[in-house]
């Protein structure tokens, strides 16, 4: 193994790890009064970079570096890929929203590189050890930023809840990690699989796969672990909460099919009833309470953790076609929502002053493009055709169709019907005459970087929707790392 | 051309959209830019009764080109005997929905008539759509712009209805795609072609059990949309609220269309089963439409309840399973969304000039208006069925086939025809004759301008040449029509079916 080949399988962690130290340190000899932009522009310039040399993997054989500690193949470049995309627009719409919202801007773009490494690194350790690392690194960022708004009354609230809950769900992932390596003496994912079945106490290790369940079900919003969301999706300033309910989900999602198909695959009757009761459980809970929200923003935790159960529905496959489906919904609901975030953030302005669905009311009116692109998200999320979200939950419930998760597929998409008549409303209400008792409030006017950020998102949300050949070619490419033998597309094989 | 004719027809109104969305907000400019479009859709419409071969079989017009790999999804379009007319159909509203929109919508007209364009593609998209994912792209995409233009362009209650009217037909859309996704994990294929034989050949592996309740799904999905009783709760709410170009267009025709297409074209025996059903909910739709109708004391209530009155006769048609029966249906649907349309236009005429729909503030408008009263007579005349005009022909077809069937079906929904003269003669009693009350007296109306007169004449007109010369427009439909009932024929009927034969076997009477 050549030193240049393994240092390319960790250039992107290594790049935004640079950029972050830069951005901070520049950030502390700035003037106070002198705007934050450039460090934006320059951790753009970074996640560019990284997105590039992320690009760059893809030529590379797929194979472990550092000793077998991470494992570069076509399923962590495909969430590098995404999570890099996420982080670029999420960066672009912080440029202008987070400006005087949040103290200490610089720092906010320090976070969001470092949070970033954490997340690669999630999707690319085959060690557990590491991918513990890489989720605390990615954790505290994102405990951080939900509080970055002192001043507001709900942002420290939201921190703290976050942080200690948070806190507790990696104590859980660790203790799981224990357990497992107590059980077969190792914590490589790769060799897990084949030292299980000659674990004396297999037991152990699967109660500590439990464990890890219950912290990533954490991370990801899965119910029952979900109550923390709202809460902290409401306090949290909305451009990074666009960033929070997608980009470290993603991370989780793609590390718990690493651990769930590459070690444990094997034991999927016992891991299969948790998946399928976790789907279950979070599409309800989510949509029903979605449906009694006001708030536009816990109104949207709500949808995410109806949108982590459909995701899990995919799990549950137990297919080549399923790794593929759910790696094809983190993307597609990762260009929807970081969408609508987006949208969401410059609405409510610095002060947050549009929350309510009421007070959405007329917004199609103001400013149309706003109104159409809010429209298209909420249509994408909702899964009408054309659209990523749409595809997103085809490829999902085809796949547990394919298993004979036939009772599944069938709540996922009576759930979607549930989950239309709220985001429904907040459309119809966006879409409904200005009432003249109200006054309305002014909305900035949309800037440069804003803009790409949006068209970068309806771009890739029609891109999913109408020609998702690509996409879902690279996630069915990241699946055979699962399922070797599976480079036809239909099988359906457990390996035991 | 013939190739790519349906795929202009079906994107030239999308594409107008997008223009739509990039001209400047001045004059008429938006408005005289979406009648072109909609006028031209309609012409290369007109080219497919030009050059459609009657008697030929299968689909014409065909395109079928791979789209999406995985799955296996085709761009395949193609117009049979059953669509073909009501591509054309659609294609004639167009125009006619500018035209009532002309005025009504005067602020934001932009938004408005990039809505009425995409619904245009979308319902065009459906009847020319046979690859079932494309077609439920097209289904669901109908529902978008038309959630959106009840909302923005509604009377007060516009948000309501929009939210009923689209969780009303989206969650039994959510079952259909499971169905959907059922036959591809069977067939591998979305095909409506390949789908059709593969059913038909019975080697799916599926239980008939099964296959019923994939039918169901696609049937119930279809039945909110026409809408069947007693799925019609979203109607009324809707109709009176949407705006009139729009709302013209919100029944019918989609979901009997897509009931004839999948319900009888590919589950041909399970249609069998549900017939009773479907039978008794139609006639029970008519009775209760026209009963509703005849209370309203909104004009456009009124409209919405007799819609649904019109729309079970073609229902009862369908399910009569007999060529005659189901020729009128498809006639039905021509000539009911026709002179429905030209009602609400006439109806949005009436608003625009005295801005109520009340019926109790009307009176003597016959003295005031004489040239619009003989408009409106003529297509209240159409509707409830008058001979010469278009609504006898389909009417009398559908009764005859229904007598055929259950002579007590037949004859419950013959009353049906009574009582919708009942309540269309005497709502034009009402409004037009007796005294003339003060709101009409009171203000300086015109008659029908010019404009209204050059969009709706010809439209009465249509309504003649379909009363006299239904042939025309039959000797298309008529041998589609006759190879589907003889397919229907061929199927199994219900009392082969397994479970039936073992309920029948089981020594039921030995027990007694």
């Amino acid at each position: 193994m050549n030193q240049t080949e393994s240092f390319l399988r960790i250039l992107p962690e290594v790049i935004l790890t640079v950029t972050g130290v830069v951005v901070m340190m520049i950030e502390a000899v700035l003037p106070r009064a002198s705007s934050r932009k450039p460090l934006g522009w320059m951790a753009i310039l970074g996640v560019l970079a990284a997105l590039y040399a992320s690009l760059r993997q893809a030529l590379l054989v797929p194979g472990t570096a550092y000793s077998g500690l991470i494992q570069t193949d076509a399923f962590s470049v495909f969430f590098h890929v995404l999570i890099c995309g996420i982080v670029l627009v999420t960066l672009l719409v912080a440029l202008d929203s987070l400006q005087g919202a949040v103290d200490n801007q610089g720092e906010f773009f320090a976070l969001v590189a470092f949070g970033a490494v954490g997340m690669l690194l999630m999707t690319t350790a085959s060690e557990l050890l590491l991918v513990f690392i890489g989720l605390e690194i990615s954790s505290i960022s994102t405990y951080i930023m939900a509080g970055l708004r002192k001043r507001a009354a709900k942002g420290p609230e939201a921190a703290i809840k976050y942080f200690l809950l948070g806190s507790f769900a990696t104590a859980f992932f660790l203790y799981g990690v224990a357990l497992i390596f107590g059980a077969t003496g190792t914590t490589n994912i790769a060799s897990l699989a084949s030292l299980l079945p000659q674990s004396q106490t297999p037991v152990f290790a699967l109660v500590g796969l439990a464990m890890i369940l219950i912290g990533i079900g954490f991370k990801v919003s899965a119910a029952p672990f979900q109550v923390w969301t709202p809460d902290v999706y409401e306090g949290a300033p909305p451009a990074t909460v666009g960033l929070m309910s997608t980009a470290p989900k993603a991370a989780a999602f793609a590390f718990l099919l690493r651990i769930l198909y590459g070690a444990f695959p094997a034991y999927h009757v016992h891991w299969v009833p948790l998946i399928w009761i976790m789907a279950a459980l979070s599409m309800t809970v989510g949509n029903l309470g979605a449906l009694r929200q006001q708030n536009v923003k816990r109104m949207l935790a709500y949808s995410s953790i109806a949108h982590a159960g459909y995701l899990l529905v995919a799990f549950a496959a137990l297919s080549a076609d399923g790794v593929a489906a759910a790696s094809f919904y983190a993307a597609s609901y990762a260009a929807m929502n970081v969408g609508v975030f987006a949208v969401i953030s410059h609405v409510g302005g610095r002060e947050e002053k549009i929350v309510t669905v009421g007070d959405y009311r007329g917004l199609a009116y103001r400013s149309p493009l706003l109104g159409g692109m809010l429209a298209f998200f909420l249509i994408s999320l909702i899964g009408i055709p054309f659209t990523g979200g749409f595809f997103g939950k085809f490829y999902v419930f085809s796949a547990a169709l394919h298993s004979g998760l036939v009772w599944l597929a069938i709540l996922g998409l009576f759930n979607s019907g549930i989950a239309a008549f709220y985001y429904l409303r907040l459309l119809t209400s966006a879409y409904s005459k200005p009432s003249e008792t109200q006054p309305m409030e002014s909305i900035a006017r949309v800037t440069p970087a804003l803009l790409v950020a949006l068209l970068l998102t309806v771009v890739a949300t029609l891109i999913l929707g109408i020609v998702p050949n690509q996409v879902l070619g690279s996630a069915k490419a990241g699946a055979i790392t699962f399922y070797p033998d599976a480079s036809n597309a239909n099988a359906i094989a457990v390996k035991h | 051309m013939n190739d790519s004719i349906l795929t202009w027809i079906t994107l030239l109104p999308a594409a107008g959209a997008v223009v739509v969305a990039l001209l400047p907000r001045r004059g008429q400019v938006i408005q005289w830019f979406t009648l072109l479009v909609m006028l031209a859709t309609l012409g290369l419409a007109l080219h497919l009764p030009a050059h459609f071969v009657p008697g030929q079989g299968g689909f014409q017009f065909e395109v079928n080109r791979a789209w999406i790999a995985s799955p296996n999804i085709h761009y395949h379009l193609g117009v049979d005997g059953i669509s073909v007319w009501l591509v054309v159909l659609t294609a004639f509203l167009g125009p006619l929905a500018v035209f009532a929109s002309w005025k009504a919508i005067a602020t934001r007209t932009k938004e408005f008539y990039f809505l009425l364009l995409l619904q245009w593609t979308a319902m065009i998209g459906v009847f020319v759509s046979l690859d079932l994912f494309l077609y439920y792209g097209f289904w669901e995409l109908s529902l978008v712009p038309m959630a959106i233009a009840i909302a923005m362009f509604g009377r007060d209650r516009g948000p309501q209805a929009a939210l009923k009217f689209f969780v009303y037909t989206f969650l039994p859309s959510a079952l259909f795609l499971v169905a959907i996704l059922w036959l591809y994990a069977k067939t591998g294929s979305f095909d409506f072609v390949v789908l059709q034989q593969a059913l038909a050949s019975g080697n799916l592996g599926a239980t008939p059990q099964a296959l019923t309740w994939v039918a169901l799904a696609f049937l119930v999905a279809f039945a909110v949309k026409v809408p069947v009783f007693p799925l019609h709760g979203w109607l009324g709410d809707v109709i009176s609220e949407a705006p009139t170009g729009m709302a013209m267009v919100v029944a019918g025709k989609l979901g009997l269309y897509s009931i004839l297409r999948f319900n009888l074209g590919l589950f041909p025996a399970q249609a069998k089963q549900f017939a009773p059903w479907m039978i008794a909910l139609a006639v029970i739709g008519l009775l209760y439409g026209a009963l509703v109708a005849l209370v309203q004391k909104d004009l456009k209530r009124l409209a919405a309840y007799s819609t649904m009155s019109g729309l079970s006769f073609c229902t009862l048609g369908i399910f009569s399973f007999a060529i005659a029966g189901i020729d009128g249906s498809i006639y039905q649907i021509l000539s009911h969304e026709i002179s429905g349309s030209a009602l609400l236009v006439l109806l949005g005429i009436l608003y625009e000039r005295f801005g109520t729909y009340d019926i109790a503030s009307y009176g003597g408008l016959a003295a005031k208006m004489p040239r619009y009263a003989t408009l409106f007579v003529v297509t209240s005349l159409s509707l409830i069925g008058w001979p010469i005009l278009n609504g006898f022909v389909g009417e009398f077809l559908v009764l005859s086939s229904s007598y055929g069937v259950h002579a007590g079906w037949g004859a419950a929904a013959t009353i049906g025809v009574i009582l919708s003269a009942a309540y269309m003669l005497w709502m034009v009693q009402r409004v037009f004759y007796g005294p003339t009350s003060s709101l009409v007296a009171g203000k300086g109306s015109p008659d029908l301008l010019f404009r209204e007169a050059i969009a709706l004449w010809p439209v009465a007109v249509l309504m003649f040449i379909m009363g006299v010369a239904s042939p025309a427009w039959i000797r298309l439909i008529d041998p589609t029509v006759t190879a589907l009932v003889g397919t229907i024929e061929r199927a199994p009927s219900p009392s082969s079916f397994p479970r039936t034969v073992a309920a029948q076997t089981i020594p039921g009477g030995e027990k007694r």
